[in-house]
């Protein structure tokens, strides 16, 4: 089965000279949620883009599903459905005539049955005589949406696909997405808001002026850059430091009950077992103990730094 | 062949004129009831006959040539650039329907709806002065292919439009002035022999002569001459729209 989207040294420059992609080589596949990161600016917008056929590439190729997506666009655009970032639509159609228009338009023959079947899993079927001009900005994008999914894609492309949609809905969405994979569609979506990536990735991108410099199981990501922190509660304040435990990594928290140890998960010995050894030794106990861990931000904002 | 995707852009496009009905098809055949009342009636009284037809009946033809091709060019134009202008023309572009079928799909709708415009046209011209056909099937194939023709012009202004002003310009700048400096409401005879000349370099005269043929037998220029100024016109409008698309010309960064 090849993968749902493969590109290969895809670069584009604009007309004014600026190369927002540049030599990107991506694999998606079947069935996966894929989150593209990047700062505003990155290439984000620019990739999907070219993958969908709304902007002519520099160089490169893009297989969809195996087709390509300009010589042979009619198979390759038929299975994706795409959620553009703007809020764009026809302010005086229906919200039943734009989405039946959508599938019309992907060749696909009415179905009356499915479209209702996407308005209500959007919440939209209450609205659905309601002209577009008249819907909030969330129920636009739902009806963006319900547009993307009106033809039945397998591949779904979201372009910050919460922007400015409150915390509520957002919630919603993402089980809208959830359930979408369930039925097997493959889904790639850009975001700069981390917790998206964390709660909904199954693998994350990061693109940087254009080029990629990242592709990692989410997982695997957070674990291989994932800084720890092992927070200790103790029983009796501490005044400093004993000297036996000055080589490692602890901070004493100033009322002295809370003793802070940060390692790195990609080292092969934490030293937490040596520290809570000294710890004992030196007679100092713990009523509680918990871990944190860095979040996908905190990861990103470093990779972000690190590759200027 | 995306026929499904052709249609569904047909039909939205007409569904909009529905929606607009009134300045659609209300509008048009007001105005031109009006330049019956004026040119036909008030002025045509003072003039007895044009080549043999009332003048009445003889600016018949050039009016429905008027409004034909004024609403071919700003039905089309606004069907192409509302998408462009709210954005929702991504949709298009990312949908598996060829560049024809998209031309098609606009281009038809609006010939569609200037040739109905047209007959409307026709009927009520009927009701102030009476009306001969003398070669219907011409009639109706010069309507067809000027309503298409121009439909097409409209289409690639509106690609070429950056915003509502310029929208407007080339149907005000150059469609009326030419429609009306082109024999619609006299004979290019009935000019001093210098403007004569200078008319038969405007493609509107060949449009308005072929259609007033086909009424009343008799027109400006051949028949031959009109049919291939038709044709001309619509082979360079299909060349501009085909580049358009093959270069993405304000479509496809």
């Amino acid at each position: 089965m090849p993968p749902a989207i493969s590109v290969t040294d895809l670069s584009k420059t604009y007309a004014s000279g600026f190369q927002a992609l540049s030599g990107v080589n991506l694999e998606v596949q079947a069935g996966e949620i894929f989150a593209l990161l990047g700062p505003n600016g990155a290439g984000k917008t620019t990739l999907i883009s070219v993958i969908c056929g709304l902007v002519n590439p520099s160089s490169g190729q893009v297989l969809v599903d195996g087709h390509d997506n300009i010589r042979d666009y009619r198979a390759a655009r038929a299975r994706i459905g795409l959620v553009p970032q703007e809020l764009t639509n026809e302010a005086f159609e229906t919200v039943w005539n734009s989405v039946s228009f959508s599938r019309g338009l992907f060749g696909k023959a009415a179905d009356p049955d499915h479209i209702e079947r996407v308005l209500r899993s959007l919440a939209l079927w209450e609205k659905r005589n309601n002209r577009l001009i008249t819907l909030s900005g969330g129920m636009k994008r739902r009806v963006l949406i319900a547009k993307a999914l009106s033809h039945e894609p397998t591949i779904l492309f979201l372009d910050e696909p919460t922007a400015g949609v409150d915390v509520e809905l957002r919630r919603e969405m993402w089980e809208v997405v959830r359930g979408l994979r369930e039925n097997g569609v493959t889904i790639i979506l850009t975001t700069h808001y981390i917790e998206e990536a964390e709660e909904m990735a199954d693998r994350i991108g990061v693109i940087q002026r254009g080029e990629i410099i990242l592709v990692e199981d989410k997982r695997t990501l957070m674990q291989s850059l994932g800084r720890k922190q092992l927070t200790l509660e103790l029983l009796d304040p501490l005044v400093a430091l004993p000297n036996a435990l000055a080589d490692y990594p602890l901070t004493l928290s100033e009322d002295g009950r809370q003793l802070t140890y940060r390692y790195d998960t990609r080292q092969e010995h934490t030293g937490i077992a040596g520290m809570l050894e000294e710890l004992r030794k030196a007679g100092i106990h713990f009523q509680d103990l918990h871990t944190e861990q860095s979040s996908l931000e905190d990861i990103f904002v470093s990779l972000v730094r690190e590759n200027p | 062949m995306n026929l499904r995707g052709m249609m569904a852009i047909y039909r939205s496009e007409m569904a909009r004129t529905r929606r607009t009905l009134l300045q659609s098809i209300v509008s048009p055949v007001l105005s031109t009831s009006l330049y019956f009342v004026v040119f036909g009636s008030a002025i045509g009284s003072r003039i007895t006959e044009v080549g043999g037809i009332s003048y009445g009946a003889f600016i018949v033809p050039g009016l429905i040539m008027l409004m034909l091709l004024t609403q071919s060019v700003s039905n089309a134009s606004f069907g192409i650039f509302f998408p462009r202008f709210s954005g929702s023309i991504y949709e298009l572009l990312s949908a598996p329907v060829s560049y024809m079928e998209i031309v098609m799909g606009y281009v038809g709708a609006a010939a569609s709806k200037s040739i109905v415009l047209g007959l409307i046209i026709l009927a009520t011209a009927g009701l102030f002065v009476p009306l001969e056909i003398a070669h219907p099937f011409w009639m109706l194939f010069f309507l067809v292919l000027t309503a298409f023709t121009f439909s097409l012009l409209g289409f690639i202004i509106g690609i070429w439009a950056e915003g509502f002003d310029r929208l407007q310009l080339v149907p005000l700048l150059v469609i009326t002035p030419l429609t009306f400096l082109g024999g619609t409401f006299y004979s290019i005879d009935m000019l001093p022999p210098f403007w004569q000349g200078v008319t038969l370099f405007n493609p509107v005269v060949y449009l308005v002569s072929g259609f007033r043929w086909s009424f009343y037998g008799v027109g400006d220029v051949s028949l031959e001459a009109s049919l291939a100024m038709v044709m001309a016109f619509l082979v360079v409008s299909l060349a501009v729209v085909s580049w358009i698309f093959r270069s993405g010309y304000r479509l496809k960064p």
